[in-house]
Formats: C-alpha cells, sequence, structure tokens
C-alpha cells in the first residue's frame, strides 16, 4: 500500500509542485494550505509523512510539528520542514522540535523525492 | 608751675579726647562708614603692645642691662613675618565662627568646652594681673614724680600707707570709669569696638610721638648728638657694658627664650588677640602690617638706649630709678611741656593697655565664666528673662572693676617689690600658654579637648608654681622657704630648678618646663583619648578654614525641632528685638514671615551670633536650651563626617564623577540598543526578504525542474506550469524592484521630481494602466473625478504608482465576477481626498495601522487570497508621507474597504 503524505503550505503553487512531485513518486497525497486545516487533516487521517512549511498564516510549522509531537498516537509520523528562512537557526529549532528532516526552499525536486524515500525507508 | 591741678586737667582732656575719638569712631561704625577700616589704623592699633613697660620699663632695662630691652620687640617683629600663615589663619577661622576672644577661640576649636573657655579665661585673668599692676603702678609713680617738678625725687612708696590715700587707687578708680564709658555703652553681636580701636590708635600715635620727642631732646639738646652721647658713656666704665652684646644673664639662650615670650605674648595676650584678630576688618590689612608694625617698634625702640645712657650720665649718683628716666630728664633739664608730654605719654601707653585689657577680660569672665554658671545654675530663670543685654552689660562692668581693682591689690602686696619688666615677663610667660593649644590646634587635626584641658592646666601649674608663687614668695606673702629648698624639701622641686634644672634664668627656665608639661599634655592627652563628634567637626573646620568655604559641617550638629519664633526670642533676649530681627530677615530674606520650624541651618546660624555675644560654649547651652531632639550621637556625626571634610570633599567629587559616569554608560547603553534594534530590524527586514524572494524562487525552481523532467508531458499541463513561472518570475521582478524602491525611500538616496502636476489627469493615468486587471477579474470600476483639472505640485511617477497600487489592491480582494472599486477625487477642508473603496472582505480594526507595516501582509490572517509583496503599502505610505499628505483605511470586516489619500492642496 502506497505511503500518505500530507502536503502543508501557504503558497498554492508549492503545493502544487510537490503534490505532483509526490504523486509521481507514487504516494498518496493530500495538501492543506495552512497549519490548522493542516491538524484537521491529520485528525481525520494520520499521514505517514509531511511536507510541513514553516512560515504559515494561523498556525506556523512550528506549532504544527510541536502539536503532532505532543500526541502519542501520531509518533510515527515523518515529518521534513521546508522553509525559505535560511538560517541554521530555524533548522536547528525545527529538529529540536522533533521534525525528521529539513528543507530549505529553494529546493532540488531530486532531492525532496530522495528524502522523503529514505525516510520512509527508514522507518520500515 | 605744674600742680596738680594742670597735671590732672591735662589728664583728663587727654583722656577726654580719647573718649571723643572713641564716640566719633563708634557713630561712624555705626552708619556704616568704619575709620579704622584701613591697614595704618590696624597697624597702629597693635602698638597696644607697647605699654608702660615699653616707655618707662624698656629704658630701665636698658640702663641696667643694655640691649636686653630687644628681644621683646624681636619677637614680635619674628611673629609679624609669620604673620600672613598664621595670623591670617586665626583670623578666617575667628570671622566664620565669629569668634569674640582667646578663651572663646580655644573653646571653639576643641569642641565648644564650656570648661576649657572657663579654664583659659581663669589663666588669662590671674596671668594677666602683674602686667595690669604694672599699668597702675607707672601711671602713679610718674604722677608723683612729676608733682614735684622741679625736684627730681624718687616717690616713697605708697604701699604702706592706707588706700584712701594712694594715688594708685585713684588712678585704679577713674580708669575703671573710662573703661565702663568706653567699652560697655552697648553689646554688639560681633563684639567688635571701632571707637576703642580709633583710640588705641590714636595712644599708639600719641606715645610714639612723646617717646621719641624726648628721646630727640635727650640726645640733641642734653647732649650733642649721639656721637657726643655715646663718647661720654665710653668714657665710664661702667657704661661701656652696656653697649655690649654679652650681657643678658642668660646668655643668646636667654635671648631666645625671651623672643619666644613675646612672639607668643604678642599674639595671645587677650588684648593683642582682641586688636589683631577680633577687631580686624580686613584679611588684606595683615599683609601691610607684616612690615609697618616693625617699623613702629624700631621707631620707639630708637631713643632707648641714648635715652638709657643719658640718665645713667644725668643722675650718675643712682638715686633716680632707670625706669623713670623717661619722665626724669626732661624735668631735670627744666622742660615742664616736654616732662607733661612725657607724662602724656606713658598714661597714653598704661590706659589703652588697662582699658582694652580689662573690656576683653570681662567679656570673657562674663560669657565664659558667669554666664556658664548661671546657665548651669538656673537655665530657667535666664530663659524667663526677656532682655538680658542690660544683664550682660552688668556682669561686664562689674568684671572690669573687678579686673582692676585686683590689679591694684596685686600692685599692692606683690608688684612693689618687682621692676615693670619682670612683673611684665610673668604675664607673658601666662599667655605662652595658649601657644600650643591654639597654634597646633590650627595645624594638627587630631589635638582634642581632652589633650588641650591636659596640656593647659599643666601648663598653667608649672607657670604658677616656678612664676607666680615665688614672686608672691618675694613679697612676703607666703614662706620663701620652698623657693630656695624646694617644695616639701624636695630639691628637686626647688621652682628656679625644677629637677636639678639650674642653668637657666627664672623666665626661661620656667618656659622650658610649662611648654614642655603644655606641649606634652596636648599631644598625649589627643593621641590617648578620642574626640567626641563635636570635637571632630570644629578640628576639622579650624584646620581645614582656607580648603573650605562653606561651613555647614557643624550645622548638621542640630537635629532638633524648634519653634523660629523662640529662636528669635532667644536671639533678642541678648542682642536686642531689632537686632534679632534684622539678623532673620537678613538670613531668610523676608519681612518678618518666618517659617514655622527652624532648619538646622537657621539654628547654626543664630547660634553663631549669639555666640557672638555671649561667646561659643555659652551659645551652645542655651540653644541646646531651647532644641528639642539630642545632637547627634558621634556615630551618626561619623557617616556624615567621617575623618574630616576632606573626606567629603572628596568622597563628593567621587560620587559626581561616578554619576557622569553612570549617565554617560547609560547614554552609551541606550545607545547600543538603539544599534542593536536597529540591527535586529535589518537582519529581520533582510531575512523576511529572503524569503520573499525565495518562496517565487522555489516554484519556479520546481515547475522548471519538472518539465525538464518530463519532456513527455501533456501540453495543456505543460502549458499551465510554464504560466506558474512566467507568473512567479513577474512577482520576483516586482518583489526586487520593491525591496529596492523600499531601501532607497527608508535611505533617502530616493530623487524626487517634485512639479506641477495634474491630480485628476494622474488619476486616470493609472486607471488605464490597471484596466486590464479589472478586465481579468470582470471587476467594474466607478470613477468620480469632477470635471475639473486638479494642480498640486508632486512627483508624477510615485505618486501615480500610489494610486496604481491602491487599485490593484481593491481589484484583488474582490470577489469573482462581482468586484465593484470606486475611485473619487474631491476637496475637503485644504486637502485633496483620493478614496478607493471596493467590496472585498474587509480589514479587522486591529489591522488597520499593522497593514502599513514592511511584510505584514505575509503573516495576516486572510487565508487563500491573492498573495502581494507586502511592500506595496509601506512604500505608498512613504511616498504620501513625503507630499506632507495621509493615508489610512477605513473598514470593518464584511464591508469592504475604503483607501484614503489626502494630499494638501499647493
Amino acid at each position: 500500500m502506497a505511503n500518505k503524505i500530507l502536503v502543508v503550505d501557504d503558497e498554492p503553487n508549492i503545493v502544487l509542485s510537490l503534490e505532483f512531485l509526490m504523486k509521481q513518486a507514487g504516494f498518496q497525497v493530500r495538501t492543506a494550505s495552512d497549519g490548522e486545516v493542516a491538524l484537521t487533516a491529520i485528525a481525520a487521517e494520520p499521514p505517514d509523512l509531511m511536507l510541513l512549511d514553516v512560515m504559515m498564516p494561523r498556525k506556523n510549522g512550528y506549532e504544527v510539528c510541536q502539536a503532532v509531537r505532543a500526541n502519542p498516537d501520531w509518533k510515527d509520523i515523518r515529518i521534513i520542514m521546508l522553509t525559505a528562512k535560511g538560517r541554521e537557526v530555524e533548522r536547528e529549532k525545527g529538529l529540536a522540535l522533533g521534525a525528521d528532516d529539513y528543507i530549505t526552499k529553494p529546493f532540488s525536486t531530486q532531492e525532496v523525492v530522495e528524502r522523503v524515500r529514505e525516510l520512509l525507508a527508514g522507518a520500515g | 608751675m605744674l600742680s596738680d591741678g594742670v597735671i590732672i586737667a591735662s589728664a583728663l582732656a587727654y583722656m577726654g579726647v580719647l573718649f571723643g575719638i572713641a564716640y566719633y569712631g563708634d557713630q561712624r561704625a555705626d552708619a556704616g562708614r568704619s575709620i579704622i577700616a584701613n591697614p595704618y589704623i590696624y597697624t597702629l592699633s597693635l602698638a597696644i603692645y607697647c605699654t608702660a613697660w615699653t616707655f618707662y620699663g624698656s629704658v630701665g632695662l636698658a640702663a641696667k642691662s643694655g640691649v636686653d630691652f630687644l628681644p621683646i620687640y624681636l619677637g614680635p617683629t619674628l611673629m609679624a613675618v609669620l604673620f600672613w600663615f598664621v595670623l591670617r589663619r586665626i583670623v578666617r577661622i575667628t570671622k566664620v565662627h565669629r569668634i569674640t576672644s582667646i578663651a572663646d577661640f580655644v573653646a571653639s576649636r576643641y569642641g565648644k568646652s564650656s570648661l576649657l573657655a572657663g579654664m583659659v579665661t581663669v589663666i588669662v585673668v590671674l596671668g594677666i594681673l602683674p602686667y595690669i599692676s604694672i599699668q597702675l603702678k607707672a601711671i602713679a609713680t610718674s604722677f608723683s614724680l612729676l608733682r614735684q617738678y622741679p625736684v627730681v625725687a624718687m616717690p616713697t612708696s605708697s604701699v604702706h600707707q592706707p588706700f584712701w590715700t594712694d594715688t594708685t587707687f585713684f588712678v585704679a578708680l577713674v580708669l575703671i570709669a573710662f573703661a565702663i564709658l568706653f567699652g560697655t555703652r552697648h553689646i554688639d553681636i560681633t563684639e567688635r569696638h571701632e571707637g576703642m580701636v580709633a583710640a588705641v590708635a590714636f595712644e599708639s600715635l600719641f606715645k610714639l610721638v612723646a617717646f621719641v620727642l624726648v628721646g630727640v631732646v635727650v640726645t640733641f639738646v642734653m647732649f650733642g648728638g649721639p656721637g657726643d652721647l655715646f663718647q661720654q658713656a665710653a668714657a665710664r666704665p661702667e657704661l661701656t657694658a652696656l653697649m655690649r652684646f654679652e650681657v643678658v644673664p642668660g646668655g643668646y639662650g636667654g635671648w631666645l627664650s625671651l623672643m619666644f615670650l613675646a612672639m607668643m605674648a604678642f599674639l595671645f595676650l587677650p588684648r593683642q588677640f582682641q586688636v589683631l584678630v577680633v577687631e580686624n576688618v580686613n584679611e588684606a590689612h595683615i599683609r601691610k602690617a607684616t612690615w609697618l608694625f616693625p617699623l613702629y617698634l624700631f621707631v620707639i625702640n630708637l631713643f632707648v638706649l641714648p635715652i638709657a645712657l643719658g640718665g645713667r650720665l644725668v643722675f650718675a649718683d643712682g638715686r633716680v630709678d632707670a625706669d623713670t628716666f623717661v619722665l626724669a630728664l626732661p624735668m631735670a633739664e627744666r622742660m615742664p611741656a616736654l616732662a607733661l608730654l612725657a607724662f602724656l605719654g606713658g598714661l597714653s601707653a598704661a590706659t589703652s593697655m588697662i582699658m582694652f585689657e580689662t573690656l576683653t577680660l570681662s567679656t570673657m569672665v562674663c560669657n565664659d565664666v558667669v554666664m556658664p554658671i548661671l546657665l548651669r545654675a538656673n537655665p530657667r530663670w535666664l530663659a524667663g528673662r526677656s532682655d538680658l543685654s542690660g544683664l550682660l552689660l552688668g556682669i561686664r562692668r562689674v568684671g572690669i572693676a573687678a579686673l582692676i581693682l585686683l590689679g591694684y591689690l596685686y600692685f599692692r602686696f606683690i608688684g612693689e617689690s618687682y621692676a615693670l619688666v619682670a612683673s611684665g615677663l610673668i604675664s607673658f610667660a601666662a599667655a605662652a600658654q595658649f601657644a600650643p593649644p591654639i597654634l597646633i590646634g590650627l595645624y594638627w587635626q587630631r589635638a582634642n579637648r581632652r589633650g588641650a584641658l591636659i596640656g593647659l592646666s599643666g601648663g598653667f601649674l608649672v607657670w604658677a608654681y616656678t612664676l607666680l608663687l615665688p614672686a608672691m614668695a618675694r613679697s612676703g606673702w607666703i614662706g620663701a622657704d620652698f623657693v630656695d629648698r624646694g617644695l616639701f624639701g624636695l630639691e628637686l622641686l626647688r621652682p628656679y630648678a625644677l629637677f636639678g634644672l639650674q642653668t637657666l634664668d627664672p623666665y626661661m627656665h620656667s618656659v622650658f618646663w610649662s611648654m614642655l608639661v603644655n606641649i606634652g599634655g596636648l599631644v598625649f592627652g589627643s593621641v590617648l583619648s578620642r574626640p567626641n563628634a563635636i570635637e571632630q567637626v570644629q578640628g576639622s573646620q579650624f584646620v581645614n578654614v582656607f580648603e573650605r568655604e562653606r561651613h555647614d559641617g557643624d550645622a548638621l550638629l542640630w537635629r532638633g525641632v524648634v519653634d523660629t519664633v523662640q529662636l528669635h526670642d532667644l536671639l533678642a533676649r541678648f542682642i536686642g528685638p531689632q537686632r534679632a530681627s534684622e539678623a532673620f530677615n537678613r538670613y531668610l530674606d523676608s519681612d518678618g514671615n518666618y517659617p514655622l520650624q527652624a532648619d538646622p541651618r537657621l539654628i547654626h546660624y543664630t547660634e553663631r551670633l549669639l555666640a557672638g555675644a555671649i561667646g561659643a560654649a555659652s551659645a551652645r547651652v542655651m540653644i541646646s536650651s531651647i532644641v528639642m531632639g539630642e545632637v547627634l550621637s558621634i556615630e551618626e556625626v561619623m557617616t556624615i563626617l567621617d575623618e574630616s571634610t576632606q573626606v567629603i570633599e572628596y568622597s563628593r567629587r567621587l560620587e559626581q564623577q561616578s554619576r557622569q559616569l553612570e549617565a554617560a554608560s547609560a547614554e552609551l547603553r541606550e545607545a547600543n540598543n538603539r544599534l542593536r534594534e536597529l540591527d535586529r530590524l535589518k537582519d529581520e527586514f533582510i531575512s523576511t526578504v529572503t524569503h520573499e524572494l525565495r518562496t517565487p524562487l522555489t516554484s519556479i525552481r520546481a515547475f522548471s525542474e519538472i518539465l525538464l523532467a518530463n519532456p513527455d508531458m501533456e501540453v495543456e499541463q505543460r502549458g499551465r506550469f510554464l504560466g506558474i513561472i512566467v507568473k512567479e518570475s513577474e512577482r520576483l521582478t516586482r518583489l526586487i524592484n520593491q525591496v529596492l524602491d523600499m531601501a532607497k525611500i527608508d535611505s533617502g538616496r530616493i530623487d524626487w521630481r517634485v512639479e506641477e502636476i495634474d491630480l485628476r489627469a494622474l488619476i486616470q493615468d493609472a486607471i488605464n494602466s490597471t484596466s486590464q486587471l479589472f478586465r481579468d477579474k470582470a471587476a467594474t470600476l466607478r470613477e468620480e473625478l469632477g470635471d475639473q483639472p486638479v494642480t498640486i505640485a508632486g512627483d508624477h511617477d510615485r505618486l501615480t504608482q500610489v494610486i496604481i497600487n491602491l487599485l490593484s489592491n481593491a481589484v484583488k480582494f474582490c470577489p469573482e465576477q462581482a468586484g465593484e472599486v470606486v475611485i473619487r477625487l474631491e476637496p475637503v477642508a485644504d486637502r485633496w481626498r483620493i478614496e478607493v473603496r471596493d467590496n472585498g472582505p474587509g480589514i479587522a480594526q486591529d489591522q488597520h495601522k499593522l497593514i502599513f507595516e514592511k511584510f505584514h501582509q505575509v503573516s495576516n490572517s486572510l487565508v487563500g487570497k491573492p498573495k502581494g509583496t507586502g511592500l506595496g503599502l509601506p512604500i505608498s505610505q512613504k511616498i504620501v508621507e513625503h507630499h506632507n499628505g495621509r493615508i489610512w483605511v477605513e473598514s470593518e470586516i464584511g464591508q469592504g474597504a475604503a483607501f484614503i489619500v489626502a494630499l494638501p492642496m499647493r
């Protein structure tokens, strides 16, 4: 059964590109345009992996990450943070909050797909 | 020719002239036009040092032992050299502390100790009696001699007659009357007597003239000039010795000790202290006196030796007492007028000394002995009297009378057996006892009250034992046994050879031992005991008088509370209500409206005024009796004053510096914070800009890579993706332009091209530029721009940019297919108002300000709406503000939004 991916970003074009890439890689994809919508979607059906933007309206990526990690039922969800803020602190903060990986925008499409695959494979 | 009547009449006339001068001097002083405020009067008043002892005694001494009389005048000459350093300091202190006498000075220095003041007074009274007695003796002797004119016959001693037939007694009575008339007419708060000083100056001049005249007559009339005189004397073997220096009994040591005695006496005899210090009106006068006074001494001593030699030659048989040569020589020469002048000169020297000395002494006795006793015995009674100045005057008058009568008694019982000089030296040695506590106290801050008490009483006892008691013994009033064989038969205790010290003459011997005990007592007493607070304060103020111009230190010592009126009444009791009111008005700078409670400074001020009338120690007791609350304890004062005022001054400066430093560092800190904040803002701006740039770039790269990796993609999807790439590229371009705009505006590097523009046409241009956006969204635009051109001054391109930004925002937020935008241009008050209204979702109240902040839009809550750069509105705001206009939004959620720009007309 194909792994379920949740793409969360407030930029429609970025969501579109990621959705295309993940589908092409054979995953099942859902999308959300901000943090709250994302949490509702997770509650409805927990994904195997999230591609999570940081700067979003309503609830930002850090808050979503924290909320997911605070719930033991969702401990298996892999999280890859996406951010356009390239500073090292942002990366550390994401990892400290429980993200599994961290990708800086603009990203290489190939690399995103590879990272997603690696993470899902490592999770067994 | 010279009947009693003539002599007495001229003496009284002379006294009358003096009284006139004194009266005139007081009048002038009261009118504020002092006649003594010049260095010459000051110098002449110092010559009160030259008494009958000088006038008659110097010649007497010179006739017996040659130049031996000189040290008495070399001492003051030496002291004059030190005036500027020592005397000026004492004068300054005296003025600052309103000190009225030498007892007051010593007491003030050592913590306003009434015990010390009393002790000084007692020493002065006992020490000065021999001195007064010799003046009386001189007047009486000269009178008795002169009335037998032209016969020169030594009067028989008067001490065996009953006193009512004794001339000296009547002289004493007359002097009492004059002294009271002169000195105690009113109480001065400063205890200064300008009239008296003027009279003294006149007397100094008079005695100088008289003495020099006698000298001139003796030298040039009776003999053929100094050459002839000395030649005749040299022919007489018993007189040659007088012209050499080795005649001094103690050798040079004796000279030194005499000079030392004279130095100290010149400063510390009560009347000297009075004219030198208390009556000084200007410190600058001291400078002139430094050379002028030695000159006076030189002139008055010039003819001492000629007169002495002349006397010895004329009265070769030794029948005539050398102490009377000055008078006897003119008599022998049958010059009645000159004889009378010489008599008046001697009288002048004696009376000025007696009157001034007893006046100062009676003030001391009153302030430092009688008042403290009264205060202690019955303060309530004293406090209850409404005007005490009468009482004070009464005490002083009685004091004057008692002192002169005591002097007379001393003369009758002891003085007769002594030469003028011997009695005078006993007094000098007594006055020298004040040198250690005063001089050391001026420079050594640690010297304290206990040390002064020990030293002074020790020195006084030694003085009394080695000089006063032997003098009494020699007159037969006490057994002379102890003089020859020592007290209790102990050889070591012989008064003229204490502990076996036999090589010195009695005066030098006494000076040696009394100074040793005095200084030793002062130093050891001070080192071994701890001063209390007020002693420390006073000590520090005396030692640092020149360093500290503000003398508020001891004001701190009054902590209590006192009614101002009560304070005023207390002062009024001693110096009179009028003077008290004047003083208070002056201090408080008011017309009788006093604050209810006196602050410590006013209390201190009153204390000083009071000190001027009754002395520091008594003033302190009086003030404490009405001030509720205690004086501060030593610990409390120490925390305020620490070791010395210099420490305060130092720490004050340190504090000030550290305050300045603190202020500077606070400024630095603030500047640093501002910089850091700016840095942070810049950092954030860059970070935000980076984010905004990366976002379209991310889409562009992602879709480009997708297209590249999928060459066989469907044409429709390919077209869609390519469209996204183009759109995001445009966004990126726009963003870069706006960031650059913003940076330019922020840094002020933008070029504003201000010119006449038609606002209406400008808006029309903007509408045309955005028409495609409206068409795309099928939104309608209603224009209400009027039909007249609207000219203002402004930058055409920038203002167009603003309108385009507002229109594109409006259309962006309009609902699809149903967009309605209105643009309106109208005059409101003195402004042109441009309004762009849409029918979009509206903007919440709390966002109205925030939307004008850079990149705010990025994190707003409008979900799923088209994105801008977040810089359009901030840039528009900057442009409008540059045109002195305003831009704002009026909107509510669900009601659409209206952006309004108001630009000034012309």
